[in-house]
Order: structure tokens, then C-alpha cells, then sequence
């Protein structure tokens, strides 16, 4: 007895009788990886922002910081941030309150139409938007000046208001889910009972409901503030023609008008520095107002909520949202999918005009092939690279629980906290040959942008299921004569696996649609499908530009249908 | 006495996409007296509280008409709907619904300063309501630092700081550990002689109701069963079923043949108990474990096949023809395993040998 009784539950591997210990090896290369993929290109940023020739001098970053166009940048990178925040809660409020506690009919067809921002990246549908809006020669406003007689376009997408509005159709959803969980979630007695005491239903909606759910309501609107705060691809698409940047994009013209020069990325590092910022405020935000934690509004027997009836205003108010609805999800998607089909940008939409050819030269274009090739490769690969290591993080965080499990669970969600520009201007810091390794330019780079980025997801998931398996069915294959690794592959693995294979598409598909990253990193031969899109576009061939992104989005729906079947047969533990 | 809540012809219907129309409350009448502890009582899905949902207004009737103190709050045939804020009742709920985001003070005071009551009258009544329920001191408190129990007792402040002449309770104590429920049980009697309130109190348990109630109400799969005060209904049930619902019941299988009473399986032995009239040939007689006579010398002869000695009695196990009869005694009359013995039975209940008729209603009830 006294030979067991001082062994640490660490020490429990190595009654295995095998050489090298399994939990210490681990251990150490996820802390290794973490290091290499977070630790490294956020140093790179600050060391390159604030240091010449190994010397220390602020010279770089006053000069960066008082350029006028790089403090128009960040005012304008707030301005949109706060308008899209201030007007997506509204908007995500105003239909969380009308799915989940009002009387309107068809909430089947809205809560489909909520899932198409998700599938459809921003990028694409700021394109859309830019078809039929831009100043000169959007294709509504073409039709709107015909039809009306007007002197002018009537409305100017290549605005500020117009990347706000653009963003703001894609960030709602954000609050949207937050608030209807919560609602779905809530004791409706906490409302009964105000009603009780004499509240009308208004004064309910004031005093009990708006107060119970501000939790969910600060949430979402954070997320959404963080989102566009970082987000390039709307700001980019809209704002480029006139000469409207944000951080993130001023970030992507530094180094792209400089054509790759060192000098331009140290300028873009020092703006990552401004954007991380900017960011990071919103951030401490966020975890402050999380940490303080939701009301317990889940409680008693679960009762249908009286819902409110709306009487009279049911059907305006029902075609108002759902027009609404309707012309900011679908019209961009019907636009690319027409684009796609017409012969010459700026030919009118009808089907004499319509044809395949820029469909069948997506399989005929070299680059466009390849692009499609990369993406599939890029995100496949990352996709299960970031599962497995995932799931070994997770174990080690859960399970082994080293000391400093809590730097490893830091380190693992840094590199998605911060904006994806920021992370690509590291990348490029850490692996263009300063430190020895050099994949500019290859495939490499982009994937190791990609793990960094997307390896919490798969964390996460792994330790959501990894939470669900319980330590003792682990230990019972250790009473039943498994070794530390057999009950390991034979138990623990096997349980968790729907949860890997969900983590899988987590990244697989986010990845396939990427940007913000890829845009800063591709080389000649390793355009990514979001970036071919993306250049077509910027190279004048909308028509071909949109049929791509049709491919993106049909590839992108298969997948999300895909993911959804697998999670609903998923197996409980 | 004067009627304080009445129902009349009150139905309910659900209508679900899966299972179709429900009538979850079928033709209910009855009539609450001022003052009155009145119980609804009931399995699961009895229809007792969708009852008071009914009254306190949260769902409009499918057919029939509600009064509160005299004035007509729902009515099918006047197309009459009062909404709850207008009805003046008090309510707790099983889940205490104490609004998390207030303290215990601004959870009181809610319907008084929806009133309009000035502050000094706010004050004065939230400090009465919260010294009527102890909760003295917890003023600044929020619910979340308090217990079950107490965030109970914020609820019932929260119901009587108005002063409404109806309280509804909708199992108010399940969510409390038993001995909480005691003491809460008494308080809220308490409250309810010094307010001098109605009282509508919704549980599924017997005991709580049997205690609190002056009159109840035995539902089961929408329907009224029985509506009596606790002695009645516990001595003369009108069927198995509330017979069953209330304490523990012993059902025995006769056969009534040339004016005796057989045990099915024995034909041998007569019961001696007088026949009521009107009683088919089979019937069943239902009684008390522990209003069974166990003696040494008169009545149907039989033997003890087991014996379990428990805290408060001792339990027997008695053939009656091919049944085995549970018998409660003290622990002070005491038999032997094997033992021969007599047992009588006290004034029992006769009832039709089958319902088939509720049981197959409860089967397909439970098929759904």
C-alpha cells in the first residue's frame, strides 16, 4: 500500500510500464504547437511594429499613427462598427420578439430564411449588393433612373451607409439567435406572474422580459461589434472604388499596393497593432460582460409562453418582415446566381441575354480550376489536422489538466480573437524566412494561417463531447485491464467521435469560404476560392466572378446539408 | 358565505398538430365560497391546472363562463375575456417566478407601483407584506441569494402586499425539501385567516391538499370525480379511482352468492359484512390497510404469509381466497409469521367490479 499511496493521479500513465509517458508527450506538444501557431506571429506584429534593425524605435508607429488617412481608417472602422451594432441588435431584437413571442404566422419560412447569411459569405453578398446598387451602373439603379426619370443614382452602395447596411443583413442573425434561445429557454411564469400582479402586456415587455434577456442581448450585440470591427471582405468589395477603407482593409492596401515589400508589411504591422487595439477594447468588454453572467431563467415545468396577439397588425406586420427579410437575404442570392448566367456585365436580365458559357469556363480556366483545387485541399487538410489536434488539446486541458491549462486554453481561441488581417500580417512576419522557414507563397502558409485560426473551433467541440464522456468509463477500462492508451483509443476516442466529425466541418466549412486571410497570403499558384472570386471580380469579369461564387455557395449549402444530418443522428452519451 | 369564484359548463379544448383536439377541461361547475381553502387535486394531466389558468386568465375558455367576486371574467356566449392584469387575484407558481434582475423589495413593491400607489404607501405595505412572511431584513437582497423556501415566501409577499380577495397557488410547495413544505403549508393557512382570502390551491398531492383544504376537488383526465371536504372524500370516495388517489387502498375481488359475500377463490368462507343494495354478481369491496381488523378469534379465518416490521406499524401480508391483503397494524398487536389469525373489515366501500370504460380512456390517454 505505502508503495501506491504518494503516486500523483499524473503518475497513473506510467504504471502503464511503457517507456516514454503518453500525457507528458502530449502535453508538451500541444503546448509546442500553441506556442508556434499564437505566441509567435503576435510577437512577430509587435516586435516588427515597434523595433528597426534590432533597435527600439516608435518612429514607425507615430508616423503610421498620425498618417491621417490611417486615423480616417480607424474613425471609419468604428463609425461602421457602431452603426452596424446598434442597428443589427434592433433589427435582430425586433424578430426574436416576433418569432418568439408573438401570434405571426409562418415562422417556419423566417427561421429558414435566418440560416441562408450563414451559408452565404459576406464577401459574396456586399458583390451582390455592389451589382445592383453600385453609383455608376448598378443594375437597379440603372432601372430605377429609367423608370422614374431620375437625374441621379438613387441610391450610392459605395458608402459608408452602404457597407453599414450590407453588414448589418449579415451580422443581425447574431443577436437574433441569442435572444430567441434565451426567450425559448425562459420561465414563462416570470411573465404570467407580472401579469398577475397587474402589468399589461406592454409594461411586461419593459419591466420583465427586455431586462430578463439583456444578458443575451449584450451577447449578441458584442459579437456583432467584434465581428465588424475585424471584417474585411464587406468594407473591401464597397469601399476600394471610393477610396472608403477600414483598419482591415487599410491593412490589406499597405501590403498589396507594396506589392510584398518588407517595408509594407512593418507598416501593416504597426496598423495590426491600432486594429488589435480597437479590437482587444471590445474584447474586455465582452469577457466583463459575460463573466458577469445571465439570470437563472430556466426553471419549473415547461409551458408553452402565452403569445402575444398581434390582431390588426398580424399581416402588415408579417409582409413587412418578411419582405424585409426576403430582399436582404434572397435578392443577393437570386442577383449572384442571374449574374452568373448573362452573357456581358451590364446586358440587361432576361433570358435572351442568359448563358453558361461562364459556368463551363470555371472548368476550362486553369486558375479557376486550380482555386477550386486549393480550397478543397486547404480546407480538407485543415479541417482534419485541426480535429486531431484539437482533440488532443482538449484531453490535455480536460483530463490531464497540466499546470498552466489555462494559458493552453488561452492560447488556443488568441489567434481567433484576433481579426484575421491581424493573424495573416503574423503569418507573413513569422514564415517569409525570418525565423528560418520560408513558405511565402506556397500552399503552406495559408494552411498554417488556417490552423491557427480555426484550431478552437475543433477544440472546443472535442471538449463539449470530451465534458459529455465521463472520466469513470475511462477508469473502468483501466479496471477491466486496458493500459492508459488502450482505454484512450478503445473508449474514449470511439465516444467522442461525433464530436470530432462535427469540429471537422466547423472548419471545413468556414474554410472553404474564406477571405480575410487568404487574401493577404495566396502566391500566383495558390489562389483560394474565396480570393479567385474575389480577383475575378476585381479584375472587371463579374459574370464569371459570380458564377464562381454560385459554385462556392451550391458546394457551401451541400456541406451545411451535410453537417446537419450528421449532428441530428449524432449518438447521445 | 357568498360565491366568490364560479365556473360554468367551463371546457377546454387544445387542438395540436400531432394529436389532435384535447379536451383538457370538459364541462367543469363548481362554486368557491369566500373565504374557502379549496384544493384541485389530480394526476398529472387532469385538467387542474389548465382550471386555474383558466380563471387567472393566462388561457380563454373553448366554452362556458367564469365570475370572480360577482363579476363575469370569461364568457363564451358574451364573447367576454378579461386579461389577468384586470382580474385583482393573487397567484404563486410552482416555479416561484421571482424576476431575477429585482431585489427582494422591487419584487414586492411591482404591483403596487403598477398601481400607482405613492412611495410612503409603498413602503409601508412591502415592509407588512415582508414581515407577514419573514422575510424582514432580505429587503436589498436578490432572490438568487436566498433559499428555495425563501424565494417562496418573496412570492407570496409579492401575491398579498394587493390585498386580493382570490389567491390562486399553483403547487406552490413541490419545489421545496418536504419539511419546508410543512411549515409553508402552515403559513400560508396562517396568511389566509389573518387576510382572510380565497384560497385556489393546485397540487397532486394528497396529503398537502388534505391538509390545507377545507373543500377539494378530484379531477382525472379532465373530468370533476369528486368534490367534497377531505373527510368525505376520504371516507366515502365515490370511485376506485379517488379511492385509490387518496391514501392507501386495499381491493378485494367478491362474489356475492345466496345473500353472502365469498373472496374470490374461496367459496368456502362468507364475509361478514352486510350486502348494500343494487350489487351485481361480482363486485369489489375497497378498504384501508390500516382499517382491517387483525384478531385472534372472530371473523374470516386466515393466516399471516408475511410480516414487515416498519417505522411506524407493522405490515401483514393475508391471503383472502387467491388475494393477498395488506393489513397496517400498531406495532403492539403483534402475530408470528405463519400465524393463524381473523381479519374484519370496517365499513368498506362497494364498487362495479370493472371500470373498463376509464380504463381504456386512461389507456389511450397514456398511448398519446
Amino acid at each position: 500500500m505505502t508503495l501506491y499511496r504518494n503516486r500523483k493521479r499524473s503518475d497513473l500513465a506510467a504504471i502503464d510500464g511503457k517507456k516514454f509517458n503518453l500525457d507528458l508527450l502530449m502535453t508538451g506538444i500541444s503546448f509546442i504547437l500553441l506556442f508556434i501557431f499564437a505566441v509567435i506571429p503576435i510577437a512577430m506584429i509587435a516586435y516588427n511594429a515597434f523595433f528597426y534593425k534590432g533597435q527600439f524605435s516608435l518612429k514607425l508607429f507615430t508616423s503610421v499613427m498620425t498618417n491621417k488617412h490611417n486615423l480616417a481608417a480607424m474613425w471609419n472602422t468604428i463609425k461602421i462598427a457602431f452603426w452596424v451594432t446598434i442597428c443589427g441588435t434592433l433589427m435582430g431584437l425586433f424578430y426574436a420578439w416576433l418569432l418568439g413571442r408573438s401570434d405571426i404566422p409562418c415562422k417556419g419560412l423566417m427561421r429558414a430564411l435566418f440560416h441562408i447569411p450563414y451559408m452565404f459569405p459576406p464577401f459574396i453578398g456586399a458583390m451582390a449588393w455592389d451589382i445592383l446598387f453600385s453609383g455608376r451602373g448598378g443594375y437597379l439603379n440603372t432601372w430605377l433612373m429609367k423608370t422614374f426619370n431620375l437625374p441621379r443614382a438613387p441610391f450610392n452602395i459605395n458608402s459608408l451607409g452602404g457597407i453599414i447596411f450590407v453588414e448589418i443583413s449579415y451580422f443581425f442573425p447574431f443577436v437574433f439567435m441569442q435572444v430567441v434561445s434565451a426567450l425559448e429557454r425562459m420561465d414563462p411564469t416570470l411573465e404570467e406572474s407580472a401579469r398577475i400582479a397587474g402589468a399589461s402586456q406592454g409594461t411586461v415587455i419593459r419591466k420583465i422580459t427586455l431586462p430578463l434577456v439583456t444578458p443575451a442581448i449584450s451577447a449578441g450585440a458584442l459579437l456583432i461589434l467584434i465581428s465588424s470591427l475585424a471584417h474585411f471582405g464587406v468594407p473591401s468589395i464597397l469601399g476600394f472604388s471610393k477610396n472608403i477603407y477600414t483598419l482591415p482593409t487599410m491593412i490589406y492596401a499597405l501590403i498589396s499596393r507594396s506589392s510584398g515589400s518588407f517595408e509594407g508589411i512593418r507598416q501593416g504591422a504597426a496598423l495590426s497593432i491600432m486594429l488589435i487595439a480597437v479590437v482587444g477594447i471590445a474584447l474586455i468588454i465582452q469577457k466583463k460582460v459575460l463573466s458577469s453572467g445571465g439570470y437563472d431563467i430556466i426553471k419549473g415545468k415547461s409551458m408553452r409562453p402565452t403569445l402575444i396577439k398581434l390582431r390588426g397588425a398580424k399581416y402588415p406586420l408579417l409582409i413587412i418582415s418578411t419582405l424585409t427579410l426576403v430582399i436582404i437575404v434572397l435578392m443577393p442570392l437570386v442577383t449572384i446566381f442571374l449574374v452568373a448566367m448573362v452573357r456581358a456585365y451590364g446586358l440587361p436580365l432576361i433570358p435572351k441575354n442568359f448563358t453558361f458559357k461562364n459556368y463551363s469556363k470555371i472548368f476550362t480556366s486553369k486558375a479557376t480550376l486550380d482555386s477550386i483545387k486549393n480550397s478543397l485541399f486547404l480546407s480538407v487538410t485543415a479541417g482534419l489536422l485541426c480535429m486531431f489536434l484539437g482533440v488532443m488539446i482538449a484531453y490535455v486541458v480536460n483530463r490531464i489538466k497540466p499546470k498552466g491549462k489555462g494559458i493552453l486554453e488561452l492560447l488556443s481561441v488568441l489567434p481567433y480573437s484576433i481579426p484575421g488581417t491581424v493573424l495573416a500580417v503574423g503569418v507573413i512576419l513569422t514564415w517569409s524566412g525570418s525565423l528560418g522557414i520560408n513558405l511565402y507563397n506556397t500552399i503552406w502558409i495559408i494552411l498554417v494561417a488556417y490552423l491557427a485560426r480555426y484550431l478552437s473551433f475543433s477544440m472546443e467541440s472535442a471538449s463539449a463531447s470530451l465534458q459529455q464522456v465521463h472520466s469513470s468509463l475511462e477508469e473502468a477500462a483501466r479496471a477491466c485491464g486496458a493500459s492508459h492508451t488502450e482505454s484512450l483509443i478503445d473508449i474514449t476516442l470511439p465516444l467522442i467521435r461525433p464530436g470530432m466529425i462535427a469540429g471537422f466541418f466547423l472548419i471545413f466549412l468556414p474554410a472553404m469560404r474564406e477571405l480575410t486571410t487568404s487574401v493577404l497570403l495566396y502566391g500566383p499558384y495558390t489562389r483560394t476560392l474565396g480570393v479567385q472570386v474575389y480577383s475575378l471580380r476585381e479584375a472587371g469579369m463579374i459574370p464569371q466572378a459570380s458564377a464562381l461564387a454560385s459554385v462556392a455557395i451550391i458546394i457551401i449549402t451541400i456541406c451545411n446539408a451535410l453537417i446537419t444530418e450528421i449532428t441530428k443522428s449524432r449518438k447521445g452519451v | 358565505m357568498a360565491d366568490q369564484v364560479v365556473l360554468r359548463h367551463v371546457t377546454k379544448q387544445f387542438t395540436t398538430r400531432t394529436l389532435g383536439t384535447i379536451t383538457a377541461v370538459n364541462d367543469f361547475n363548481l362554486t368557491v365560497y369566500e373565504g374557502e381553502c379549496f384544493s384541485f387535486l389530480g394526476p398529472s394531466g387532469c385538467g387542474k391546472t389548465t382550471t386555474l389558468r383558466l380563471i387567472a386568465g393566462f388561457e380563454d375558455l373553448t366554452d362556458g363562463e367564469i365570475e370572480l367576486c360577482g363579476r363575469l371574467v370569461s364568457s363564451k356566449e358574451k364573447n367576454l375575456y378579461v386579461p389577468p392584469e384586470e382580474r385583482g387575484l393573487g397567484m404563486v407558481f410552482q416555479a416561484f417566478a421571482v424576476w431575477p434582475h429585482m431585489i427582494v423589495f422591487d419584487n414586492v413593491a411591482f404591483p403596487l407601483k403598477i398601481q400607482g400607489i405613492n412611495k410612503h404607501d409603498i413602503q409601508k405595505k412591502v415592509k407588512e407584506a415582508l414581515r407577514n412572511t419573514s422575510l424582514d431584513g432580505f429587503e436589498s437582497a436578490y432572490p438568487s441569494d436566498l433559499s428555495g423556501g425563501q424565494q417562496q415566501r418573496i412570492a407570496l409577499a409579492r401575491a398579498i402586499v394587493t390585498n386580493p380577495k382570490v389567491m390562486l397557488l399553483d403547487e406552490p410547495l413541490s419545489n421545496l425539501d418536504p419539511k419546508l413544505r410543512e411549515t409553508m403549508r402552515f403559513e400560508i393557512k396562517e396568511l389566509q385567516r389573518k387576510f382572510n382570502f380565497t384560497v385556489i390551491f393546485v397540487t397532486h398531492d394528497q396529503s398537502e391538499a388534505m391538509a390545507i383544504s377545507d373543500r377539494m376537488m378530484v379531477c382525472d383526465m379532465g373530468n370533476i370525480i369528486q368534490i367534497d371536504t377531505p373527510i368525505n372524500l376520504y371516507n366515502r370516495p365515490v370511485n376506485r379511482f379517488v379511492h385509490s388517489f387518496l391514501g392507501e387502498s386495499t381491493f378485494i375481488n367478491v362474489i356475492i352468492q345466496d345473500g353472502k359475500v365469498y373472496a374470490k377463490g374461496n367459496m368456502e368462507q362468507a364475509l361478514d359484512i352486510p350486502i348494500p343494495p343494487d350489487v351485481d354478481r361480482e363486485m369489489v369491496i375497497a378498504t384501508r390497510p390500516n382499517a382491517i381488523e387483525l384478531t385472534r378469534n372472530r371473523g374470516y379465518k386466515t393466516r399471516i404469509e408475511k410480516r414487515t416490521f416498519l417505522p411506524d406499524i407493522t405490515e401483514y401480508l393475508v391471503p383472502m381466497g387467491d388475494q393477498l391483503l395488506k393489513v397496517q397494524t400498531p406495532h403492539r398487536i403483534k402475530f408470528t409469521q405463519g400465524e393463524e389469525c381473523y381479519i374484519n373489515l370496517v365499513n368498506p366501500m362497494w364498487y362495479p367490479a370493472e371500470d373498463k370504460e376509464l380504463e381504456t380512456e386512461r389507456l389511450r390517454r397514456q398511448l398519446i
